[in-house]
């Protein structure tokens, strides 16, 4: 079965978030464990040795940034950890649910995690509109707190460490992570240059390693069941468990747990019930709305791990899947697609900052009725002058960039530009719908 | 302007941070809160003045972010999402019920200072698409009727005007040694 109950194993319980019912369930001891009787570097080692991958986006192997933070920090230069919990990601919405219904199990991660590398303070740092997963997570921290895993000496070692709850405003360039250090800092979200990488220069300027949520919720898991376990399911480069995010026009929409590599055709149709009112497929956006869409004929064949994904001509991001039936109008998506990043541009670069306005402008003026022939290259022009000429070719400070250009010429115009041209010479939606989305419920 | 236990708040979320100005962001919400819904220019001298600050730093680190208001609201917000999932699903048809008992559009507040209403980017509820948040609160699945029987509660007074949209944590914080 490709559904696995892990990390989403007590989510449909209320009770979970209290940390009485936690413990009952085996919470605690895994970190326990860490703390008790492994070193920081064994817990290193079987991070890397598991093979897991950043859940946020990009995929890094978690041991491998955990490897590059200082084996023995100072008072004067400590390290940090910080739980980027900024989910923004057009499609996504797992991290919430993990957070408002089992905040114990992000918590122990982040004990574990801040063990491995040595730290003595962490942070987590929250949207700002998910307000009641704030008040879930400080409730959960307090808790922990009064038990003793947070704070002086837990479990009784002489290890110490806590968890800063740090609420954002509003602006997803500060899921990216260097923004977000800078917005922890209470600075405007503008992100930095790389190198130097958090690992050397982070927070305040200090060592800092910046995770996904998703990613520590793995750690209790894998230290206690090993990573033997882990391996076992998934791919050879991609092991483990992903939560996609399931939205649009299925009929069942949700955040599933899948074992990595399971076939996108399994995950739409007999995970998520198939498309409503048995439509047909149109495409799909496998990883959040800065991932390229594809076209029925691909996500038929696609699996839903790093390396398919990426070999599909896609990438699997943040595990944002929405889903597309044939009443779709591409065009108007793209559009959508477009305005967010104008919106969330954070204004630092130059290529971001105009770009995204450009290909902004240039689809709104298709669906106004105003678009012209040369619409199309124009669009394609500004987008390679904003994202490159192929994915990972990158023109702009930070990713945000590239999110914006690529949905539009390697999905959008890649799979559909038949339906720029026909608003382009018709001014009207090749299915009908009237401009502004969406059709009526 | 801002009161003396909001000062002290504001102190409060300061200790917490190895390097004060990280709590700037909170100051912003806690002046918020104190202010009704919105920081005004009068808030923006005092957080500077707690936190050791120029007004021009505040101001610009304030305008960065959307869930500052810059100008008053209405006691109840409505926060519309009308990214990819809740467009496709209906998102334009919430904002018209909107407008149409409410009069406003996005970024606007009702005469009587009822309802605020934002068109905002994903909320991360995709899955239950359209998704509205109501002073910070979630609703999904909305379709048109719901989102009527929604604002004819509030103005019925069977919602409470209370808003967790600019909470902050820190009860059992403990202050740190510095960075």
């Amino acid at each position: 079965m490709p559904l696995a109950r892990i990390l989403t194993k007590w989510v449909d319980d209320p009770e979970q978030i209290g940390i009485e019912k936690a413990m009952e369930r085996g919470y605690y001891k895994a970190a326990r464990r860490a703390i008790l009787e492994m070193q920081p570097d064994e817990l290193i080692e079987i991070v890397k040795a598991s093979g897991l991958r950043g859940r946020g986006g990009a995929g890094a192997p978690t041991g491998m940034k955990w490897g590059f933070m200082p084996k023995a920090p100072t008072p004067e230069r400590p390290s940090y950890l910080i739980c980027n919990a900024d989910e923004s990601e057009p499609g996504t919405y797992n991290n919430r649910e993990l957070m408002e219904k089992d905040p114990h199990l992000l918590i122990e991660g982040m004990i574990i995690s801040a063990y491995a590398i040595r730290c003595r303070t962490t942070f987590i740092y929250i949207r700002g509109e998910m307000v009641l997963a704030a008040k879930i997570l400080a409730d959960a921290i307090a808790e922990a707190r009064r038990k003793g895993f947070l704070g002086e000496n837990i479990f009784g070692s002489k290890f110490s460490t806590d968890i800063i709850l740090h609420r954002g405003a509003g602006a997803y360039i500060c899921g990216e992570e260097t923004a977000l250090m800078d917005s922890l800092e209470g600075l405007r979200g503008h992100p930095r240059a790389k190198p130097p990488f958090p690992a050397v220069q982070g927070l305040y300027g200090m060592p800092t390693t910046i995770n996904n949520v998703e990613t520590l919720c793995n750690l209790p898991y894998l230290v206690n069941e090993g990573v033997e376990w882990f391996r076992a399911m998934g791919t050879e480069k991609s092991p483990g468990t992903k939560i996609f995010s399931v939205s649009g026009h299925v009929k069942k929409p949700g955040n599933y747990e899948i074992i990595m590599g399971t076939s996108m055709k399994e995950l739409i149709y007999d995970i998520a019930g198939g498309i409503r009112n048995d439509n047909d497929l149109k495409a799909v956006i496998p990883g959040g709305a800065s991932m390229p869409m594809l076209p029925k004929e691909i996500c038929m064949e696609a699996n839903m791990d790093f390396e398919s994904l990426q070999a599909a001509g896609s990438m699997l991001g943040s595990g944002g899947f929405i889903v597309f039936d044939d009443t779709t109008d591409i065009v108007q998506v793209c559009e959508v697609i477009a305005r967010f990043y104008k919106n969330e541009s954070c204004g630092k670069c130059v290529p971001c900052r105009i770009g995204t306005d450009w290909i902004h402008k240039i689809i709104s003026r298709i669906i106004a009725g105003r678009g012209r022939p040369e619409d199309i290259d124009l669009l394609k022009g500004v987008c390679v002058n904003l994202g490159g000429e192929k994915m990972m070719d990158s023109r702009s400070y930070c990713p945000l960039g590239d999110a914006a250009a690529w949905p539009i010429i390697w999905g959008g115009l890649k799979f559909f530009q038949d339906e720029f041209e026909h608003w382009i010479n018709h001014k009207e939606s090749p299915v009908g719908l009237p401009a502004g989305l969406p059709a009526p419920v | 302007m801002l009161s003396e236990a909001a000062k002290e708040k504001i102190r409060e979320q300061m200790s917490r941070y190895p390097v004060t100005r990280s709590a700037l962001g909170h100051a912003l919400y806690i002046a918020q809160e104190e202010c009704g819904g919105w920081v005004p220019p009068e808030a923006v001298y005092d957080v500077a003045e707690v936190m050791g600050m120029e007004p021009a730093d505040v101001q610009s680190m304030m305008s960065f972010y959307v869930m500052y208001n810059k100008a008053p609201i209405g006691k109840y917000l409505f926060e519309v999402c009308h990214n990819i999932s809740c467009a496709l699903l209906g998102s334009r048809g919430l904002l018209e019920v909107i407008d149409r008992k409410c009069g406003i559009r996005p970024g606007e507040t009702s005469e009587d200072g009822m309802f605020t209403l934002k068109s905002v980017e994903c909320s991360a509820a995709c899955g239950g698409a359209p998704a509205v948040q109501l002073n910070g609160m979630y609703h999904e699945y909305m379709t048109p009727a719901k989102l009527e029987q929604l604002i004819d509660d509030v103005r019925a007074g069977k919602i409470p005007a209370d808003s967790i949209y600019n909470a902050v944590y820190s009860a059992d914080m403990t202050p740190r040694e510095g960075a």
